[in-house]
């Protein structure tokens, strides 16, 4: 793995830009859109852990977000910890989740996790709406730290954002090399005959399960602060669910560079939408390009480059 | 990376990307500075849970543009509005308002519509230091207690109690005295302040609880609910709900035959005309919360036919409520305040205009209005109304008064109370 | 004192409700249990469905049943079409799970933006002669706005058992899931087979949605509340059991209404999805499942 010393250079590169571009107060409409556009980064990377690795698709994307939220929003209210212990334990909490959810259904049918993750987010939203100390269904206003670094705490968020960004997606380019990486591949094409070969194929599930629900965690934890104001309809919002499934698989699933471009082709989009033609259009547009890439492109923008490429 | 063709596609895609941002950052300075106008920026609930007051609120907004324009604007200048879709979500509030703030540079601002869409906003106003005016929001002030932040919403200073004050009120006065409540709601923001505002007026009019339960906002059938109800045989029945939950509890009611001696109280949603319309004589009898009713009181004030004729004439094609008697006509208020305040600071100092809003009585369209501790309206007005005489769904009988009566308080009241509730279905 | 009345009535009420649950997840039970394709999209169907019988209603004052069977052949037509893309772009090639579940959720996701798009999210409900009224029997209120469309659900149901039990294509689908190289050396084909139970499946979903809108207002994300239901419908009744569909669409229509009668409508919801596990953790078969 001798490219692995290069990508944490690069990795490192990429924060280090980062910060500067933090240190530099551009207009500030940037990071608030930057910060959108690296949160998907870090979602539809942590989506495709488990989808494009495993071939388990997960559709219960806010759950895991949401989670993460208010395992913050709970920090916060409680002990009022500083925001790398809630990003820890939000990933943390939504990680246990992907192993219980795991560890329940992925020893049947894929088909069965993905029906277990279509329900999960409702099943969360109730009980969230029912729990009064983080808000319940009124919703939680949250007060950001003062004096933060680079003196906007939206601008730090930013950073931070960029910095979890570069993490998740080392993270699955490490996976996706290692040997955990090649049975996820081989358990994807065909789990019995990776069975048979002695892959240790629920373990390696679970792992997938595990890792995917606490980079998810951790994309969710830094949401209070950067909103202010929790409540259930906007943390377990079906757009989360819709953007992890099409970002990976409009960008490509079988690399760690598919998420990416996905992430930031169709972040970038939708924020531009939200400030120019109304945004229900957007959504359409997202659902109707999500069916034609899995119809006639299945492979992603990554497969089309490739087949242009071996022309 | 193995793949040299794969380093291109990055950089060419986060170049794009990046790009797109920046431009989007920096358009304003391509924008040609015309007529030099005043700019009013805010997030509305377009699309998603909120939109159908919000889209009418717009119309209200864009009414009271056109309407200052004609006069010569303010201060001399035409007034430009710059709005984008919250889509009811909280989360789009910070990017939304940096795009107005930094980019499009607005001059004041406004919020949207709705507590949940007041509450990200608020920060934002105190960091900037900017007054902010917010439409229909519960108590999102008493967190932070922003001295610059007013609030348009007839609740006054104590939003909880305020919706279910009048309905308790009137039950005490009823002789024989009703005994004994039964109170339901939704699991959601507003049902609940309104129950917290409820179970405290019990205490304080001598009634007792017999029920007191809630019910997640997508439940199917209300029939167990209110099977449930009608066997407390509870004299009063006070429900704190939203649109669907207000329909659904009101339906099953009906087929159950649930007839206490007072019905309602904070039922939200049966003032919008679809839900007028669709339930029809259903609503006789009925005692709710609203803001506004077509009684001679309201019709009086100046301004408010003229802008319910322009109102009217715009709101079919719109595809927004036909009548606009909810929030329209405050929303028009809020824009009036605004407007008077820039008038009567003689500027956009955002402070001076604070403590211009802070300091005075203004008039429009929906009365005097004066503002009290952490913005709210220095006098409560919500207002009991009762629904009688209904029949058939035509919307024509809407238009006017006499079927939404105003109850409460007295210097609104129109009509009398029909009592007990079972009286009106007749 | 225990509230007997209280109870029978939910009792009641419960097993109403499970005649209409049993005709929501009928399609599934065809598309998933006997086709054993993951359609996550058929909760769309169902608003379709419902929405289509808003329209008729409030344009022609149509009674939401009667429109409901009306737009059968139609809904079975596009089940068919749905299909074909299906099965052309994914089955054929083998590739069925993973894109093919995305494929059926960006449809899911479509119709619902459409709905949203054309209709807005005001709740939408019906008029019909029997809606707000009801009749009582023996101190238990029967509304019929849940009685007839409880009584259309069994009828579905019992319609579907008998076509899969008696009639050629029946059987054939009820072959092509057990085992499909045999069936073509019958002659069947079976492409053509499971398009007809597609078709099928659709066209149940589409009618249930007008059972639905006749019980209660309905917005485009109200297919959200019936992914768990149907699908755990299906699982608790057993893949491929029409009757045990029935039985355990009854026995969550109870248990949702015990539930929201005495411990509050708050975790009726949570109902479905905790038979879903449990079902899914004991007996992943089903009650009756093959």
């Amino acid at each position: 793995m001798q490219g692995t010393g290069r990508a944490l250079l690069i990795g490192l590169g990429v924060v280090a830009a980062g910060v500067l571009l933090a240190s530099l107060r551009v207009n500030p409409y940037l990071y608030f859109a930057g910060y959108v556009i690296l949160q998907y980064i870090v979602i539809a990377t942590a989506w495709n852990i488990l989808g494009g690795y495993a071939g388990y698709v997960n559709f219960g994307t806010p759950a895991f977000f949401a989670l993460g939220a208010y395992t913050a929003v709970f920090l916060i209210q409680s002990i009022r910890a500083p925001l790398p212990v809630l990003i820890v334990a939000g990933g943390l909490v939504s990680a246990l989740l992907g192993l219980a959810i795991g560890y329940l259904t992925l020893r049947l049918r894929g088909v069965f996790f993905s029906i277990a993750t279509l329900a999960l987010s409702i099943v969360l939203q109730t009980m969230i709406i029912n729990w009064e100390y983080v808000g319940g269904s009124r919703g939680l206003s949250v007060i950001r730290p003062s004096s933060p670094p680079f003196g906007n705490y939206v601008t730090f968020l930013f950073t931070v954002m960029v910095l979890l960004a570069v993490i998740a997606v080392t993270a699955a380019r490490f996976i996706e090399r290692s040997w955990v990486g090649r049975g996820l591949a081989a358990l994807r094409d065909n789990e019995e005959a990776a069975e048979c070969m002695g892959v240790p194929t629920l373990r390696l599930k679970l792992f997938a399960t595990t890792v995917s629900g606490f980079l998810l965690g951790v994309a969710g934890a830094p949401f209070p602060y950067y909103v202010t104001f929790v409540e259930p309809n906007s943390a377990f919002n079906l757009d989360y669910a819709v953007n992890a499934l099409a970002m990976p698989m409009i960008g490509g699933t079988t690399s760690w560079i598919g998420p990416v471009i996905g992430a930031v082709l169709l972040g970038s989009a939708q924020q531009l939408a939200t400030v120019t033609i109304s945004s229900e259009m957007n959504l359409f547009i997202v659902g109707i390009v999500l069916v034609a890439f899995v119809v006639l492109a299945p492979e992603g923008i990554l497969g089309l480059v490739r087949r242009l490429r071996s022309r | 990376m193995r793949q040299p063709w794969l380093r291109s596609v990055v950089r060419v895609g986060l170049s794009g990307a990046l790009s797109a941002v920046v431009l989007l950052a920096s358009a304003d300075s391509f924008v040609a500075q015309a007529a030099d106008p005043i700019k009013i920026g805010f997030g509305m609930a377009l699309t998603g849970g909120l939109s159908a007051n919000g889209k009418p609120a717009l119309l209200a907004i864009q009414i009271w543009k056109d309407d200052i324009n004609k006069k010569g604007g303010l201060l001399g200048r035409p007034v430009d509005l710059v709005y984008y879709d919250d889509q009811t979500n909280p989360a789009t509030v910070p990017g939304i308002y940096s795009k107005l703030l930094d980019v499009d540079k607005v001059n004041l601002i406004i919020s949207g519509y709705g507590t949940n869409l007041i509450a990200p906003l608020l920060p934002i106003a105190m960091e900037r230091k900017l007054t902010l005016i917010g439409m229909f929001g519960l108590a999102n002030n008493e967190k932070y207690q922003y001295p610059n932040y007013f609030q348009i919403q007839p609740a006054g200073p104590d939003p909880q109690v305020s919706t279910a004050i009048g309905f308790f009120e009137l039950a005490a006065k009823q002789n024989p005295k009703p005994q004994t409540v039964a109170m339901v709601g939704a699991d959601a923001e507003y049902p609940q302040n309104a129950l917290v505002g409820a179970r405290e007026l019990v205490k304080k009019f001598g009634f007792k609880t017999v029920y007191d339960k809630t019910y997640p906002p997508n439940t199917v059938d209300y029939t167990p609910i209110v099977r449930a109800i009608k066997a407390t045989n509870a004299d009063i029945v006070f429900v704190a709900s939203y649109p669907p939950d207000s329909v659904g509890m009101l339906r099953a009611a009906h087929e159950v035959g649930l007839q206490p001696k007072i019905f309602g109280g904070g039922m939200v949603g049966l003032m919008f005309t679809t839900v007028m319309t669709s339930l029809g004589p259903a609503l006789n009898g009925v005692v709710n919360y609203d803001f506004w009713a077509p009684e001679p009181v309201f019709l009086a004030m100046p301004g408010i036919k003229e802008f319910l004729k322009e109102y009217q004439a715009r709101a079919e094609k719109a595809g927004v409520d036909p009548l606009g008697y909810y929030l329209p006509p405050y929303s028009y208020a809020l824009m009036q305040v605004l407007g008077q305040a820039v008038e009567g600071t003689k500027g956009l100092d955002q402070q001076k205009i604070a403590d211009y809003i802070r300091a005075n009585e203004f008039s429009t369209i929906v009365g005097k209005i004066k503002f009290g501790k952490n913005g709210e309206w220095a006098a409560g007005r919500t207002l009991m109304v009762q629904y009688q005489k209904i029949q058939g769904t035509s919307i024509e009988q809407f238009r006017g008064p006499g079927k939404k009566v105003v109850l409460w308080p007295d210097e609104f009241k129109s009509g009398t109370i029909i009592y007990p509730y079972a009286s009106a279905l007749k | 004192m225990f509230a007997w009345d209280l109870l029978a009535n939910a009792i009641v009420a419960g097993l109403l409700l499970g005649g209409v649950y049993a005709a929501v997840s009928l399609g599934v039970s065809v598309i998933f249990g006997l086709l054993d394709i993951a359609n996550i999209a058929q909760p769309a169907f169902l608003i379709l469905g419902a929405y289509a019988a808003y329209v008729m209603n409030t344009a022609f004052g149509l009674d939401p049943i009667l429109s409901g069977l009306l737009f059968t052949p139609v809904f079975y037509l596009v089940g068919a079409g749905v299909y074909r893309v299906y099965y052309g772009s994914f089955e054929r090639r083998g590739e069925e799970s993973l894109r093919g579940l995305v494929f059926f959720f960006g449809i899911l996701f479509i119709i619902e933006v459409s709905l949203s798009l054309k209709f807005g999210v005001d709740y939408r409900l019906v008029q019909s002669a029997y809606v707000g009224k009801s009749i009582e029997v023996g101190g238990i209120g029967i509304a019929y706005r849940l009685l007839v469309p409880c009584l259309i659900g069994l009828a579905m149901t019992l319609a579907l058992y008998l076509f899969l039990a008696r009639t050629f294509y029946g059987r054939a689908i009820m072959a092509v899931s057990q085992d499909r190289v045999a069936l073509r050396l019958m002659g069947a084909n079976p492409v053509k087979i499971k398009t007809v139970a597609f078709g099928i499946g659709i066209a149940a979903a589409s009618l249930a949605g007008a059972l639905l809108i006749t019980i209660t207002p309905v917005i485009p994300s109200t297919d959200r509340d019936y992914i768990g239901r149907m699908f755990a419908i299906t699982v608790l009744g057993g893949m491929g059991s029409i009757g045990g569909t029935l039985v355990a669409a009854i026995i969550l229509g109870i248990a949702e209404s015990l539930m929201s009668t005495f411990f509050g409508p708050s975790w009726a919801q949570a109902v479905s999805f905790g038979v879903l596990l449990a079902a899914l953790a004991i007996r992943p078969a089903g009650l009756f499942g093959r």
